[in-house]
């Protein structure tokens, strides 16, 4: 079962730390298939959302090397029940007049944003889960799409499940 | 008071309780060399022909003496020959600190003379890695790194350091040696699970790793063994850890482990694996290795649990600790008549493998350096045959004994290996077996040596082939022996002596016995040249991948 999983983790923002965690994926054998970082409110640490997947066996290891590394100080398996997770897209589309309504139509019903225009194209925002900016995409194809560029997945806990360093030292 | 960073550098190898460090001058650490030039009474350097052999003598003086090992370098070449050095460690978990120069901070990145990218080539052989850009930094850096080498499960950890920070200077502060982080214990909970699996266990075999070696464990492993009367395997990190004549000692499991180790094995109901991460070497054919019996599994390492095998129940902490644990708990089996089929099995001469008596071969060359050697004598291999004889034949008596590159096989390994060993123990006699294949390849590190007249005595068994590659090719390449027929002209004996060491050379029982006596005599470093037919098999072997019932016990 190649089930897909969501990682959030803290690192140590620091030089080297985006190469020691993705050089462990592909050392071992495993998928990244998208990867945000950015800083947090505490300067010393970043936040990391890797979206991956594989069977159990292969998320445990996954879970256990990344703890291994001294530059990881948390690592959360994200539970799809309890997670928001959001990812944004920009995508430009070719748009003529006669086409234009249709696109418009299209970002209406997704609840997208057109950042540009200018009388050949039309660049789109859209922020929302995978799925939805997958469908997004699939929709925008018929009128050619000329570049589009994805964040990858973000994802933080519902409620009160909050990632700190000590979550992870205390396991 | 106000040091500089090279001067800090040796005052916390003194607070680390660091007296010994291997290494090379170069450029980029000519800071380092002026300091420990002005310490030399305080911390010995032991200068080496190659990086290469200086990071194995850390590593070796590490696995001997249990202390960190320490290796410094300069910057660019001199940095990459640690590689293999440091990816040695790596595999085999052994506790080594790296100090390589860079050049100066405003010339990285500008491709300089010397220059590599020392931190980015070793992040994945390393447990961690450093460069420093702060002089302020130093220090706590260091320490850092000695703390994270020496805790949970040991490894090498690597500080660059550009020359413009050994020179800068800081306000250094002496502080204490830093301590091991662990003595975890496993939970009650993981605890309960073990007891019960072990209790439900008719059959249980204990399986020992170099954890056991690295915690210092063996006395708690014997008790378990005895507690439950139930017998031990090894695998090759983990032979020293037990007896050899310990009775219900069955020796290395595995590729080309003893045919007891692996038929107890097959029998068992229950392996309690103890600080070991099951190497294909180890286990053979994964899904036959867990068939009909449960795993127990404990080790210091929580991604090591069902890596490589699944397991039933696992026990996370220090191993001599979950050990004491276990003893502690009264741990208990289900009662049957398992240690009796267990001797059965050990004393059935069925498949005994015993080389023909007399004559000079692998196994009586190494038997004849075994009745010569005290129980804490050192024994160090290369990789290859002559490795795996050793591990088959030489009874190993006591913990830290056993100096072998276990998970990279490293050959040229031995030769570094051996002289770091002498040091760690005060000059202890240390025995190191090789082959012509391995001993070619740093026997650089013969002059090392010499230079400091080390009891070394390399016992060389010349097949003139690269034996093991030969036995694959034997038995798997249809005797296609591509490129590992040496046909060296080296004549070792004389080469030993150009080296400013005794050479010998035994071609009978005779003339070993003969060359052994007058070798272990000397204070100083000899060699033996051991000749051997290049078609005497490693065996018993299971093929990769393969089960008991593949073994090939005949040559």
């Amino acid at each position: 079962m190649q089930d897909k999983f969501i990682l959030s983790m803290l690192v140590s923002n620091e030089a080297g730390v985006l190469t020691r965690v993705s050089g462990m994926f592909g050392r071992r054998g495993y998928n990244i298939d998208s990867l945000s970082v950015g800083e947090t409110d505490n300067p010393a640490l970043s936040r990391m959302t890797i979206l991956s997947r594989g069977d159990d066996v292969i998320r445990d290891q996954i879970i256990n090397q990344l703890k291994k590394l001294v530059d990881v100080k948390a690592v959360a398996l994200m539970d799809k029940e309890n997670t928001v997770s959001r990812e944004l897209m920009l995508i430009k589309v070719n748009s003529e007049l006669a086409t234009q309504a249709q696109i418009h139509k299209v970002v209406e019903v997704f609840r997208a944003k057109v950042v540009d225009l200018n009388p050949t194209n039309v660049t789109i925002e859209i922020t929302g889960e995978k799925s939805k900016l997958d469908a997004f995409v699939a929709n925008l194809v018929p009128y050619g799409i000329l570049e589009l560029c994805r964040t990858g997945v973000t994802a933080i806990g519902r409620n009160s499940n909050i990632l700190t360093e000590k979550e992870s030292e205390e396991e | 008071m106000v040091l500089t960073g090279a001067s800090i550098l040796i005052q916390v190898l003194q607070e680390q309780g660091v007296d010994c460090v291997f290494g090379y001058p170069g450029g980029s650490v000519l800071h380092i060399y002026d300091e420990l030039y002005k310490a030399q009474d305080k911390v010995r350097h032991v200068t080496t022909c190659h990086e290469q052999g200086a990071c194995h003598a850390a590593d070796g003086y590490a696995r001997v003496s249990g202390k960190p090992g320490v290796v410094i370098a300069t910057s660019g070449p001199g940095a990459t020959n640690l590689i293999t050095g440091i990816a040695n460690a790596y595999l085999d978990s052994v506790p080594l600190v790296a100090i390589t120069g860079n050049v100066a901070l405003a010339m990285i990145g500008r491709d300089s003379f010397q220059e590599v990218d020392i931190f980015g080539v070793t992040m994945p052989i390393t447990k961690h890695n450093y460069m420093v850009k702060n002089v302020a930094d130093l220090a706590d850096t260091l320490r850092s790194a000695f703390k994270l080498a020496i805790s949970g499960r040991p490894g090498p950890v690597l500080v660059d350091l550009p020359k413009d920070i050994q020179t800068a200077s800081c306000e250094y502060v002496p502080q204490p040696r830093v301590e091991r982080k662990n003595g975890l214990k496993a939970s009650e909970n993981s605890l309960n699970a073990a007891l019960a699996l072990i209790k439900e266990s008719k059959r249980p075999y204990i399986y020992a790793g170099g954890g056991v070696v690295i915690a210092d464990a063996s006395e708690e492993l014997l008790a378990l063994s005895n507690f439950l009367d139930c017998p031990i395997g090894t695998s090759m990190m983990g032979l020293s850890a037990v007896p050899h004549d310990h009775p219900m000692n069955l020796g290395m499991t595995g590729m080309h482990g003893r045919y007891e180790a692996s038929k107890v094995l097959s029998m068992s109901d229950l392996i309690i694996a103890v600080g070991t991460r099951f190497s294909d070497r180890a286990t053979g054919n994964k899904q036959a290795y867990q068939l009909g019996r449960k795993i127990l599994h404990i080790d210091i390492d929580p991604a090591e649990i069902g890596k490589n095998i699944t397991a039933d129940a696992h026990l996370l902490g220090d191993v001599k600790l979950i050990l004491r644990q276990l003893l502690e708990h009264k741990v208990s089996r289900t009662p049957s008549d398992w240690s009796a089929q267990v001797k059965k099995v050990i004393s059935s001469p069925d498949h005994r493998l015993d080389m023909p008596e007399g004559q000079l071969n692998p196994q009586s060359a190494i038997e004849a350096v075994n009745v010569r050697l005290l129980p804490d004598d050192v024994v160090a291999t290369d990789v290859g045959q002559h490795q795996m004889w050793t591990a088959q034949y030489y009874h190993f008596r006591r913990p830290r004994t056993f100096v072998t590159s276990g998970g990279l096989g490293t050959m040229g390994y031995g030769m570094g290996a051996a002289i770091g060993s002498c040091f760690a123990r005060g000059k202890r006699r240390t025995v190191l077996f090789t082959s012509d294949g391995s001993f070619h390849m740093n026997m650089n590190e013969m002059a090392t040596a010499v230079s400091h007249q080390l009891p070394i005595l390399v016992v060389l068994l010349n097949n003139q082939a690269l034996g093991m590659v030969r036995q694959w090719q034997t038995l798997f390449y249809g005797e296609r022996y591509s490129n590992t027929s040496l046909e060296r002209k080296t004549d070792y004996a004389k080469l030993a002596e150009a080296f400013g060491a005794r050479g010998y050379k035994a071609t009978d029982m005779a003339s070993l016995n003969e060359a052994l006596d007058k070798a272990l005599s000397y204070e100083g470093p000899s060699l033996i040249d051991v000749r051997i037919g290049c078609d005497v098999k490693v065996l018993p072997m299971i093929p990769p991948g393969g089960t008991i019932d593949d073994m090939i016990l005949k040559g």
